[in-house]
């Protein structure tokens, strides 16, 4: 019984195949963090599970139930309808890299947005949940009515990722979220995003954050030019490494944990 | 002579009401054509692009009359087909068409510049939550592209503003026309009368002009709340 | 419509030696006043960057109230305004300059354009980048050799973008000497409709001329931009 299970995913960009056939399935509260170098695929694949990026080829199931995807343009698999689409994205939320909270609302507003105007929740509810969800992430209350402008970026990160919350997502998933952070903010964000795992919150995490994968994960997957390299606990994967990609990778790393 | 400058006063009413729809119209059709400019789909950017292109091209002067009179002409050939009198189009309805559609070429130029300043991860995180094309459009798009249009919006205002001196060309009752008929009736020692009336014409227009910077002025102050950055 | 094309072709391109018309005539228009509306915008831009503070409020007045009243409107004033004054009719030299329409019309077109130029250059001289004054004061060099050698020129290429529009909007300001009586090319469209009363043929052929003066400009413009820009890009 798997939360999230992705089959065999295909990804070109014209003739450049970026994901040459990776799957992953995720079950109930697990927390699996995916580790490669640029160019690997990762945000790639992750971005292709909410079908913000279209695979060539692949299924997609959650909860057991298949994502219906159908050939479009250009031979790129979608989502079977628009509703189905939303339906998805209802319960796989992300939170980006660049936080890419709207701007021109404050920090309650850019929470409660989708909540009320995709799932129809009650504004009210919506507020009470965000406001919540934004003591969950650390944030004090004064935050709620400041534009992002006026945060810092974990501050906007940590609004992303209540933002995120608040959809009762089934499913999380987490595009480098502490990759465009100033090295003094990415602890603050790393803490969140532990407290939810300590939730038991199904989390796919993209990161750079050696370390903190190996605390935070159930499993690690590393990645290496579109293909899954090797895969397992963290104590295996990190520590043992078995492949000379994941070597090479690791010591160029080395450098830049954080704990 | 106060009769005459009341004249001159509801001739720049006119000429606001005038401005005013031109610009309502000109946004609208400045809209349509940004978001044809920037389709994925030939039907939509081609003609987009052929129709800001060739307005653009053409001086705002030989389009009104060009569009005017070809428009009364093919009226005139109706109304003599159907045997009915002859209709005079109504030059306020005739400014404001021409005008609108005109300028539209402007602000579809404007328009889609502020577009494509919003940056893309707002667009992308609005579809990744599951809101509609139409929702991303209405409630994330439009009020970040507001901002970066407001600086357009309000030069092309100035400019359209400007322009409706021309409207008076084809008959509108404007502020110029009302001048021309103030002159016409006065006469004054030295022939100063023509000069004064003009003049006045001018300060009105200054007039217009410098409330139309306090109001764009104080409108780029609302619509950049939350952008600017508090100092830490 | 092949009548009207026939009777008018000539004077829709250029008419005869001394009746210029149609295209030749909203070329020169165009060309007389950007050309002396921006040698008198060098001078008037860098009093109103640099001069004392009277000289630049007063410049800056001038900029306000051409920038700020329609073309149409000055080009009354001038034509019908000022020689609507006995004063100046009766003056010798005034009156016989402001009888005359084609004067008129110039004197208008070229104020208008000077005041947008000198805006637009003052805007660019301001943002003179403070490294290259620092840079320039530091090896000695001030007053009109500063401004000839260093800040002028760069001054003109920041502008070039600026200016390139402004002479593409002139040159579409002066279909208002048709207005003025003035023989261009607007001038000759009105009369073959007067003539025929096929409105698309006669403002359409006008259309077309001005948009083929148009691109010619804006590609001749463009050309400048890369051989003058080439500093400023990072390529």
């Amino acid at each position: 019984m798997n939360k999230l299970a992705v089959e065999n995913i295909h990804k070109c960009y014209g003739a450049t195949q970026v994901l040459k056939g990776v799957s992953l399935a995720a079950r109930a509260g697990e927390v699996i963090s995916i580790l490669g170098s640029s160019g690997s695929g990762k945000s790639t694949f992750l971005r292709c599970i909410n079908l913000l990026e279209l695979p060539n080829q692949g299924a997609i199931w959650l909860d057991d139930q298949e994502i219906k995807l159908r050939p479009g343009k250009h031979g790129l698999l979608r989502a079977e309808s628009g509703r189905a689409l939303q339906q998805l994205r209802t319960k796989v939320a992300m939170v980006f890299q660049s936080f890419n909270l709207w701007s021109h609302l404050t920090a309650l507003q850019n929470i409660t947005e989708a909540p009320v105007h995709v799932k129809k929740v009650s504004k009210s509810e919506a507020i009470a949940k965000a406001r919540a969800n934004l003591a969950k992430v650390g944030l004090r209350s004064e935050v709620e009515n400041k534009y992002p402008a006026q945060l810092s970026g974990g501050q906007q990160q940590r609004v992303a990722i209540a933002r995120a919350l608040t959809m009762d997502p089934e499913v999380m998933l987490f595009d480098e979220p502490t990759s465009a952070l100033d090295p003094e903010l990415v602890g603050e964000v790393l803490k969140a995003i532990q407290a939810l795992a300590n939730e038991g919150r199904t989390m796919l995490i993209v990161t750079h954050e050696i370390n903190f994968a190996r605390h935070v994960s159930d499993r690690v997957v590393f990645l290496s030019q579109g293909k899954i390299e090797e895969e397992g606990p963290p104590e295996e994967v990190l520590d043992r490494p078995k492949s000379e990609r994941l070597v090479q990778f690791l010591s160029g790393t080395r450098w830049h944990v954080t704990n | 002579m106060s009769g005459y400058l009341q004249q001159l006063l509801v001739g720049t009413v006119v000429t606001i009401e005038l401005a005013a729809v031109s610009l309502l119209i000109a946004f609208s059709i400045g809209l349509i054509g940004a978001v044809a400019r920037l389709s994925s789909s030939r039907w939509l950017t081609i003609p987009a692009a052929f129709y800001t292109t060739l307005i653009r091209a053409v001086p705002d002067l030989v389009l009104m009359l060009l569009l005017y009179y070809s428009v009364q002409n093919l009226v005139n050939l109706l109304t003599d087909a159907l045997g009915q009198p002859q209709i005079e189009i109504d030059p306020f309805l005739a400014g404001v068409s021409v005008l609108g559609f005109i300028y539209g070429a402007y602000f579809t130029e404007t328009l889609r510049g502020a577009v494509k300043a919003v940056p893309r991860g707002q667009l992308e995180a609005a579809t990744a939550f599951g809101l509609s094309p139409w929702q991303v459009f209405w409630r994330i798009l439009f009020p970040q592209m507001m901002r970066f249009a407001l600086p357009g919006i309000s030069n092309n205002w100035q400019v359209i503003l400007k322009a409706t001196a021309l409207v008076s060309i084809i008959g509108l009752h404007e502020v110029i026309y009302a001048a021309q008929g103030a002159i016409k009736g006065s006469s004054w020692p030295g022939g100063a009368h023509v000069l004064f009336y003009l003049l006045m014409v001018a300060l009105l227009y200054l007039v217009l002009t410098i409330l139309s910077n306090f109001l764009f002025a104080y409108l780029e102050k609302r619509y950049a709340a939350g952008f600017e950055r508090v100092a830490r | 419509m092949i009548d009207l094309i026939k009777q008018y072709w000539l004077p829709f391109l250029w008419g005869s030696p001394d009746h210029i018309s149609g295209l030749a005539m909203t070329l020169w228009l165009t060309v007389i006043s950007c050309a002396i509306g921006f040698v008198f915008s060098l001078p008037l831009s860098v009093a109103r960057a640099a001069g004392p503070g009277w000289i630049r409020r007063i410049i800056w007045l001038f900029t306000f109230v051409f920038r700020g009243t329609p073309l149409y409107v000055q080009l009354l004033i001038i034509y019908s305004g000022i020689y609507g004054l006995d004063f100046v009719r009766n003056t010798p030299g005034l009156g016989s300059f402001f009888k005359v329409a084609l004067n008129c019309t110039i004197l208008a077109f070229t104020l208008n354009t000077c005041a947008y130029m000198t805006e637009l250059l003052t805007g660019a001289l301001r943002a003179t980048p403070r490294g290259e004054l620092e840079a320039a004061h530091s090896l000695g060099l001030a007053g009109l050799n500063l401004y000839r050698r260093i800040v002028l020129p760069s001054a003109l290429r920041r502008a070039l973008p600026a200016f390139s529009n402004e002479v593409i909007l002139m040159l579409h300001a002066t279909s208002l000497a048709s207005v003025a009586t003035v023989p261009d090319l607007l001038k000759v469209a009105r009369d073959a409709y007067a003539d025929y009363y096929l409105p698309f043929p006669a403002f359409g052929i006008a259309a077309l001329l001005y948009a083929c003066l148009s691109v010619t400009f804006i590609s001749l413009f463009r050309k400048a931009e890369q051989k003058w820009l080439k500093h400023l890009s990072t390529t």
